[in-house]
């Protein structure tokens, strides 16, 4: 497969770490998060056939976490950010 | 021998003749024949035995499709089983060897299984072999394997090179014949970057191997005119011997090349193989068609071939199976091959035509509307017995049949993306689907352009839309355009031991046995008749199959659909998939610092991660791991050790928010610690349970170092650029490895500090007043070189870990030692470090395993409370935190001589013995020579309450059961005070 890392270009995704679902950017508020949210964010995941959004981390290059958009049926891919783009488009910051 | 059935013309250089040897008898051929076409020449028909019958098989193609004519070639460790005779290259010197045979091919006693066959049926394995199921590994499958094989193998190390590569590229080219050709010229001519693959060392394709012409040269010709012009453009990659093996994710394509199969032996330096990674924008795929086979009774005798394959042997190689022959067929592509032969001088027995319209022949008898019923003779063809319009009988002696029953395009990598290809009622065959992979299209053969007018001009027409050029095209050469339909014929009616699978013996009488018993799906029928499993994946026949599964199910052959093509095209060598990831290159291995210096001093070696380090150092007269391991300890206790610890991760965190940062990774706190200090920290992951350990060292206010553990280095590094980058973006912070930019060795024991003091620069005050214990600091050694310096302890001695430029490691380690003499200083490795960590009972990856809590290690009042910290929450889930839970404990033996072994669990001193009453287990254990007994860290029920308790320590798996006392894990100075000596 190819990543086509919005800094560096079309990278092999030999060059990559594979890490799973973007959801793991949504970390619950510590604040307000009930019992039942940790654990949800903690063990819960979809499992689509169709367009999945993933963490990806260049390991073997500029460390850049991505989330990339990809089919788990056809493995096209149709987006890839830079996690700390979409984690500060989700209103995360310090 | 001569080569008597070697015929005139051909592509091969007689000028030149090549000896090799087949089964111990010697031969000669030419440069551009392959060893199928050389035995041939010398009448050789007979080259090997079947799967399960042993029945005798020669030649059924030309071409990657063989089934049937696999040998054993080369000798020694270069043998290499299950080769085809009909790709292998002949080379001067070549040896093969035939296979599953004993004790000779013409006499084989295993041909009794023919005999057999009524109980050999599909199935066999499973109906036959069922009990008793312990049979299965030591009675049923070694008799099995060795009745019914392939070839075997060198058992020895293959000593060639295997190469990967990678490619990129506008447009890839699969095949060279007339379509793969044009296609090339017409992007090369647009100034494209283009490859060309194809399987052959030939580049042509099927015009090598007819008599058609191409404007007014000969096809042979023609592709020498093209292949030439090719070789001289630039953007132009020529790669004959690759086969394209498999169309992967993103137009990325696997093709193997076969540098140096046609040779002896690979050139010094030149790899075997090179397996590439071919990167294309867009791709079109000529690998033209193969011809399909009619089914009859006793059809796989040597000497009955495709037609087309006895064609190419005739027009390419100049020769023939027999003087006379025979041609089934159901198209008029038979009747050409029968033209070609007849013109070559080989005598037609007859055309022997289903079709009862048949065109008629004034040069050899054409049976219409006839089929063939059998055939004879033992070991090779002699007799075909035909029935005939009427149906009368009629035996034709010859002693080759070419059958032909149609051509299948080979859309084999058009499906590798999942794409399905669909039915062709004029063809009566599968073409390209819709669904290709991305950037694919379809040229020639292929996509059933049959034509050689229509191959040219789908390829030039498949190019110019790949890649979108628009113009005026230049005109096609002149190519005969004869149109081409084809009525399905796929068996003789009434035959049962009629071969379909001829490598895996699979029979008509399989299938329809099959479908009898209930298997219906292509890919139950597949599975359990094992069609289409073989080495050739069915390429000849699992449309045969299906085709009769279709017709049994009364449904239509697009209903009951194909098997589902998967990579590799045809088989890859693991050697290839390997390349040099092989022995020691599998998994390499980092050299630490001291590396070099540790193996002169004659240490022992152990893998930790990916690095390679010292275990422990054996000095004259030590025969004993032990004895080398237990003086590194007590010297190391008595005055002062060294140890290479260059191998713990470190990671260089800066920023100005940079203690915040890390007060998010570590369950402990860490803003307030001073600049110039260093403090222990533990990681949880998110659900609470410990992930790593390591020290934070504050070297400036926006400066920390952290380590951690050898193993789990790339690991947290990645982890604490997720935390930064995706939960806490906004942190000022940046993170790197500096794993590699820092020698560090651990200074331990009571002597170190005196040892220190004789390199750190007199500016620097290491005294315990003003570098207490935990101090950090950024100093220099030996006139100025620049060091950092911890006052941190794994052993549990008073004890410094210092770090100087990798480069200057070397040279440290060895004034450590010279420095060291008057203290009788002695370096110490993993093992030393290991025991001193347990007698100190400190945690490592034993404790840290992926299902302990900081609570489980004893540190559960670090995890801080007053702040948010990655894991912390799911931490104090309940069920982690009961009071029953597992605690850090020391072990002893009751009796000083008994053993304690990591994995022994613990059970009370008078209760059962059972898993039910399990209260804990041993992490770690070692000899301490400090205790001068054994000693263990353990996790025990409630073992925070327990010190003193006597239990049984039992291990089933070293059959030991001991009494052991409950202590502190803390066995050698528990108050610290060696440390902040």
């Amino acid at each position: 497969m190819l990543i086509n890392h919005p800094l560096l270009g079309p990278r092999d995704s030999s060059e990559f770490i594979y890490l799973g679902d973007a959801t793991l950017i949504d970390r619950p508020d510590p604040e307000t998060a009930s019992a039942q949210d940790w654990h949800d964010y903690a063990y819960l995941r979809d499992n689509p056939a169709g367009p999945h959004r993933e963490l990806w981390f260049h390991e073997a290059g500029d460390r850049s976490w991505l989330v990339v958009t990809r089919n788990t049926v056809t493995h096209e891919i149709t987006s890839v950010e830079l996690a700390r783009d979409v984690a500060r488009s989700q209103g995360r910051s310090k | 021998m001569t080569q008597v059935n070697r015929l005139t013309g051909g592509q091969i250089d007689r000028e030149s003749t090549l000896s090799f040897r087949f089964d111990g008898k010697n031969f000669s051929g030419h440069p551009g024949d392959t060893l199928a076409s050389a035995l041939l020449a010398n009448g050789v028909r007979l080259m090997g035995r079947s799967f399960k019958y042993h029945r005798p098989r020669g030649l059924m193609s030309a071409g990657s499709e063989e089934p049937n004519a696999l040998v054993e070639l080369r000798s020694g460790a270069r043998r290499e089983p299950n080769t085809r005779t009909t790709t292998a290259e002949l080379f001067d010197g070549l040896t093969a060897r035939s296979q599953n045979r004993w004790p000779s091919l013409a006499f084989d006693v295993m041909a009794i299984n023919d005999r057999l066959s009524r109980f050999l049926t599909a199935g066999f394995y499973y109906k036959t072999f069922m009990w008793p199921a312990a049979f299965w590994e030591c009675v049923y499958e070694p008799i099995i394997r060795r009745a019914a094989g392939l070839g075997s193998l060198s058992m020895q190390a293959d000593p060639d090179i295997y190469d990967k590569g990678f490619q990129h590229c506008d447009l890839l080219v699969i095949g060279a014949g007339p379509a793969g050709l044009t296609a090339t010229l017409t992007a090369a001519h647009a100034g494209k970057q283009v490859i060309l693959a194809d399987e052959d060392f030939r580049m042509g394709g099927r015009l090598n191997s007819g008599r058609f012409t191409i404007d007014d040269m000969t096809g042979a010709d023609w592709v020498t005119k093209v292949v030439a012009e090719l070789a001289t453009l630039p953007n132009v990659r020529l790669m004959p011997r690759t086969t394209v093996i498999g169309a992967f994710d993103h137009g990325i394509y696997g093709a193997l090349e076969r540098v140096s199969d046609h040779i002896a032996e690979p050139a010094p330096g030149k790899p075997r193989q090179i397996l590439w990674r071919i990167t294309a924008a867009k791709t079109i795929l000529c690998a033209g068609a193969t011809e399909r086979p009619i089914a009859f009774e006793n059809n796989d005798r040597p000497g009955i071939m495709l037609a087309s394959a006895l064609r190419s042997y005739a027009n390419r190689w100049a020769v023939t199976p027999a003087k006379k022959v025979s041609i089934f067929t159901n198209n008029d592509d038979g009747h050409r091959t029968a033209q070609d032969l007849h013109r070559l001088g080989i005598k037609i027995a007859a055309v022997i035509d289903t079709r009862p319209d048949a065109p008629g022949s004034t040069d050899y008898e054409v049976l219409a509307g006839a089929e063939v019923a059998n055939t004879t003779g033992r070991l090779g063809l002699t007799f075909v017995e035909v029935r005939q319009s009427d149906g009368s009988m009629r035996t034709l002696e010859c002693g080759a049949l070419g059958v032909s029953g149609g051509w299948n395009p080979n859309v084999h990598l058009t499906c590798h993306q999942r794409g399905r290809p669909l039915w062709n009622e004029t063809l009566s065959a599968f073409l390209p689907g819709e669904d290709l992979p991305p950037g694919m299209h379809v040229a020639g053969a292929a996509d059933g352009q049959f034509s050689t007018h229509g191959a040219l001009k789908s390829g030039q027409q498949a190019a110019r839309r790949a890649l979108g050029l628009r113009g005026r095209p230049p005109a096609v050469p002149e190519a005969e355009d004869a149109p081409v339909t084809q009525t399905p014929f796929w068996y003789v009616a009434g035959c049962e031991r009629a071969w379909l699978d001829q490598q895996n013996d699979v029979t008509v009488k399989d299938v329809k046995l099959s479908h009898q018993e209930g298997f219906r799906s292509v890919e139950h029928l597949k599975r359990y008749s094992t069609l289409g499993m073989a080495t050739d994946q069915g390429k000849t026949s699992n449309l045969g199959g299906l085709a009769i599964m279709a017709e049994l199910a009364g449904k239509p052959i697009p209903e009951v659909g194909t098997t589902i093509y998967r990579p590799p095209y045809t088989p890859v060598p693991i050697g290839a998939l390997a390349g040099r990831s092989r022995g020691k290159n599998f998994k390499p291995v980092r050299l630490t610092p001291s590396h070099h210096w540790a193996k002169e001093r004659g240490a022992v070696f152990v893998e930790v991660g990916n690095w390679l380090r010292a275990q422990w150092f054996p000095i004259n007269g030590e025969t004993h791991w032990r004895q080398s391991v237990d003086r590194e300890v007590r010297q190391t206790r008595a005055s002062v050790g060294v140890c290479d610890c260059t191998t713990l991760g470190k990671i260089d965190v800066q920023g100005t928010e940079a203690a915040d940062f890390l007060n998010k990774v570590y369950c402990n706190g860490f803003a307030k610690l001073a600049v110039g200090k260093t403090r222990y920290g533990l990681m949880l992951r998110e659900d609470g349970i410990a992930m790593d350990d390591g020290t934070a060292a504050r070297l400036a206010e926006d400066h920390f170092v952290v380590t951690t553990t050898t193993a789990n280095a790339a690991k947290v590094y990645q982890h604490l650029e997720f935390v930064h980058q995706c939960l806490f973006p906004d942190l000022d912070v940046q993170l790197i490895s500096t794993t590699e930019a820092w020698a560090q060795y651990a200074v331990a024991g009571p002597n170190s500090r005196r040892l220190l003091k004789k390199i750190v620069d007199p500016a620097f005050d290491i005294s315990n007043d003003a570098f207490p214990f935990m101090a950090c600091g950024n100093i220099t050694i030996c006139n100025g070189l620049r060091a950092r310096l911890f006052r941190i302890s794994f052993s549990g001695e008073l004890a410094y870990e210092i770090a100087v430029p990798s480069r200057y490691g070397d040279a440290l380690m060895r004034r450590l030692m010279v420095e060291g003499e008057e203290f009788d200083v002695v370096p110490y490795g993993t093992e030393a470090l290991g025991v001193m960590r347990i007698e100190k009972g400190h945690a490592a990856g034993n404790e840290l395993n992926g299902t302990t809590t900081a609570l489980n290690l004893g540190m559960g009042r670090m995890v801080s409370k007053k702040k948010d910290s990655i894991g912390s929450k799911l931490s104090e889930r309940p069920g982690l935190n009961e009071a029953e839970a597992l605690m850090a404990v020391g072990v002893q033996p009751k009796n000083a001589e008994d053993k304690i072994t990591a994995g022994g669990h613990l059970v009370s001193a008078d209760g059962p013995l059972d898993a039910a009453h399990d209260q804990g287990y041993v992490t770690s254990a070692a000899h301490s020579p400090t205790l001068g007994k054994m000693i263990g860290l353990a996790f025990l029920r409630n073992g925070g309450s327990r010190h003193g308790e006597v239990m049984r320590l039992a291990s089933p798996v070293t059959d030991l059961t001991v009494e052991v006392e409950i202590t502190s894990a803390h066995f050698v100075d528990p108050e610290g005070e060696r440390l902040r000596a």
